[in-house]
């Protein structure tokens, strides 16, 4: 059994049949990945795992629970972190207390009214929020407005954030949508790196194929709402229904 | 100090000593002399702009921090004050009980339409809020003339039951508000040469109430809960997908600063004894709005400076009239006096909306971050202005080079 089981999941927009039949299963300590061609459900699949969708018919369970019928919160606080395809994080709010709000979220859950203590006198949380942005080299940009920073640095950050939650299972929806090659091998080696230092399960979508082989231990290949295949990454390359549903259109 | 940080406390300490020194910055004009029109330190006047600047203050905890903007903050305004009279009239004429009753019943209030109006957010929220304070105004007006005494309003009167003291004094008149015997409307005056100064000891306490109610916004602010509240105005998606249930949070600061409002209605009704149901027309919601963005919505010291430049506003442009206009331009030839009187005169009296509409177009225009940012600007250019001087020096040596 898998950290993340998705059973005949099926999902429709109007006439338009999203999600059709999707079962997938998720091995703990595994780094997977979901591609396919552009509309073929990634994101929506993504949404259905977090709350922000629920599924026409179908389950999802996450290590033993359902998730749906969860609000986003819930799901967040059983252990499921997301990074967005456009980074979400607090533009208003300079770049430690975008690291401070998750850690809060950690500490205290989903809701505290701490409204008389000051956030300089919460050390422990902020020895953690510091050390993250040590580990994610941004600790030179913690008085930043974060909404100025370049998307690279949003997305770093934005990692950050999940990871301070220190989820079981990260969903990052193309990471590296819209960066130069520079910061693609940025967030490879920052991914490979979390990987190594921490028990983590991670799902990731992705339409650079580089970042798929670079990552990934198993890939599922998700054309027009259904799993193609799923496979080994060596495996992958070399399958003719992938080669010629999508790596060759990428090709 | 206070468990504040050193900028914060001397912030406090300013605002602090400015509320002691109030009757004497207000009236810097001599008795008797032109200019003694702009004088502010009476205080009736006085009153108003520390008690309005608690419900400024309270309405910035929602809408500065949040960005939720409610419509219909003059409801738990008008409850407090309605909470108060009662307690006067069935308690006792101490401010302390009527003033925590209405801190309270507007809290409880608050609660109700909070929990329903934050199903919704952005202009929905907004209109929610002024249905329901429409809706109570409405209810006051009418249906609940028992409880609120209808369009006359509520007042004391000779035989109000009292638990705690009497009906009526002595002399047959009705006891006026005290604290712990001490007389809200007790004034001292100094007078120093042609300079009048008033301390009234409802001011006192009003400004007491103020700076502990400031320094609890302040508290507010900087806590991990306030800033989980500029998170919920920043980015309610991340918050959602960082474990965090918003709507508790913004529930929370509804109710917090609708018993900020509660406390200022109370504190209205506190120093003169009466409640009426304009006090929650949705007028009185907006003008919050107003004082809140002309300050500056977000900023620690805005709201105050808002709610004293609009009540000053009120209280002195409204009161120059054209008699006055000509004693001011007597000196210019007849025609030209005339002429002039009747340019400003749309500014002024009735028309001192006129000049708050303008004043508060350009502020929104060209100082989004309200007088706050104004200052900021100012200290900025002041500062600037040196550094401009040593930039010009270095250029000016480069071309040597
Ligand atoms: N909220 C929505 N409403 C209607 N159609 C949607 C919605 N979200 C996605 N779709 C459609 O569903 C299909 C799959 O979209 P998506 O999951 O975003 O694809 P991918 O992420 O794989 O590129 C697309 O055709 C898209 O237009
Ligand atoms: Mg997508």
């Amino acid at each position: 059994m898998g950290i993340l089981e998705v059973k005949n999941v099926n999902k429709r927009f109007g006439g338009l049949q999203a999600l059709s039949d999707v079962n997938l299963s998720i091995a703990e300590n595994t780094v997977h990945a979901i591609i396919g061609p552009n509309g073929a459900g990634k994101s929506t699949l993504l949404n259905c795992l977090v709350g922000k969708l629920i599924p026409d018919t179908g389950s999802v369970m996450f290590d033993g629970q359902s998730v749906l019928g969860r609000a986003p919160y819930e799901i967040n606080q059983m252990g499921i972190s997301r990074v967005f395809q456009t980074p979400e994080i607090f533009g208003d709010l300079t770049v430690l207390e975008n690291m401070l709000i998750p850690c809060f979220a950690k500490r205290d859950g989903s809701f505290e009214m701490n409204a008389l203590t000051s956030v300089t006198s919460q050390k422990d949380v902020l020895a953690k929020a510091e050390h993250m942005l040590e580990e994610m080299n941004m600790a030179d940009k913690r008085h930043m407005h974060s909404a100025s920073m370049s998307r690279g640095d949003k997305r770093r950050l934005e990692i950050g954030m999940c990871l301070s939650q220190e989820p079981r299972l990260l969903l990052l929806d193309e990471p590296t949508a819209g960066m130069a090659r520079a910061d693609t091998n940025n967030t490879i080696d920052l991914l490979k790196q979390i990987k190594s230092e921490r028990d983590i399960t991670i799902a990731i979508i992705e339409h650079d194929m580089h970042v798929v082989f670079s990552l990934a231990e198993r890939i599922t290949v998700l054309a027009q709402g259904t799993p193609l295949v799923e496979d080994t990454p060596d495996k992958i390359k070399g399958h003719p229904k992938v080669r010629e549903a999508y790596l060759g259109e990428s090709a | 100090m206070f468990g504040l940080n050193a900028r914060d406390t001397s912030l406090l300490i300013v605002v602090a000593i400015l509320a002691l020194c109030a009757p004497f910055i207000l009236n810097p004009f001599p008795q008797g002399s032109a200019m003694a029109q702009f004088n502010a330190g009476y205080p009736d006047l006085m009153q108003r702009f520390v008690i309005f600047g608690i419900f400024a203050i309270g309405f910035n905890i929602l809408f500065g921090l949040t960005g939720y903007l409610s419509f219909g903050h003059a409801a738990f305004l008008g409850v407090g004050s309605y909470s108060a009279v009662w307690m006067f009239k069935l308690l006792s004429m101490n401010v302390i009980p009527a003033i925590l009753l209405s801190v309270i019943v507007a809290g409880l209030f608050a609660l109700l339409i909070g929990y329903v109006s934050l199903r919704r957010s952005g202009i929905y929220f907004s209109i929610l809020t002024l249905a329901f304070a429409q809706m109570s105004f409405a209810l006051a007006y009418s249906v609940l003339t028992p409880i609120t005494n209808g369009e006359t309003g509520l007042q004391l009167s000779l035989n109000d039951p009292r638990i705690l003291g009497v009906s009526q004094t002595a002399d047959g008149s009705i006891p006026v508000t005290n604290l712990f015997g001490l007389e809200m409307r007790g004034t001292y005056q100094m007078d120093v040469g042609p300079w009048m100064f008033q301390f009234n000891a409802g001011y006192y306490l009003s400004a007491l109430i103020m700076l502990i109610a400031f320094y609890l916004s302040i508290r507010i602010f900087r806590s991990p809960f306030g800033m989980m509240l500029r998170a919920v105005k920043s980015n309610q998606q991340r918050m959602n997908y960082t474990g965090l249930n918003a709507r508790p949070y913004t529930l929370a600061a509804f109710v917090i600063s609708g018993m900020y409002a509660g406390l200022a209605g109370g504190l209205l009704a506190s120093m003169d004894p009466l409640a009426g149901a304009e006090r929650m027309q949705w007028t009185a919601s907006g003008e919050v709005v107003l004082m809140t963005i002309l300050g500056g919505a977000g900023t620690l010291i805005g709201p105050i400076l808002g709610a004293g430049f609009i009540k000053y506003f009120e209280n002195i442009f409204s009161k120059i009239n054209d008699t006055v206009l000509h004693q001011w331009f007597g000196f210019l030839p007849d025609g030209l006096e005339d002429f002039v009187v009747f340019i400003v005169h749309p500014f002024i009296g009735k028309g001192w909306h006129l000049t708050l509409g303008i004043l508060f177009m350009l502020v929104v225009i060209f100082l989004p971050g309200g007088l706050v940012q104004g200052g900021q600007k100012i200290g900025k250019w002041l500062r600037g202005n040196k550094a401009g001087e040593d930039d010009a020096s270095k250029a000016s040596t480069k071309p040597a080079e």
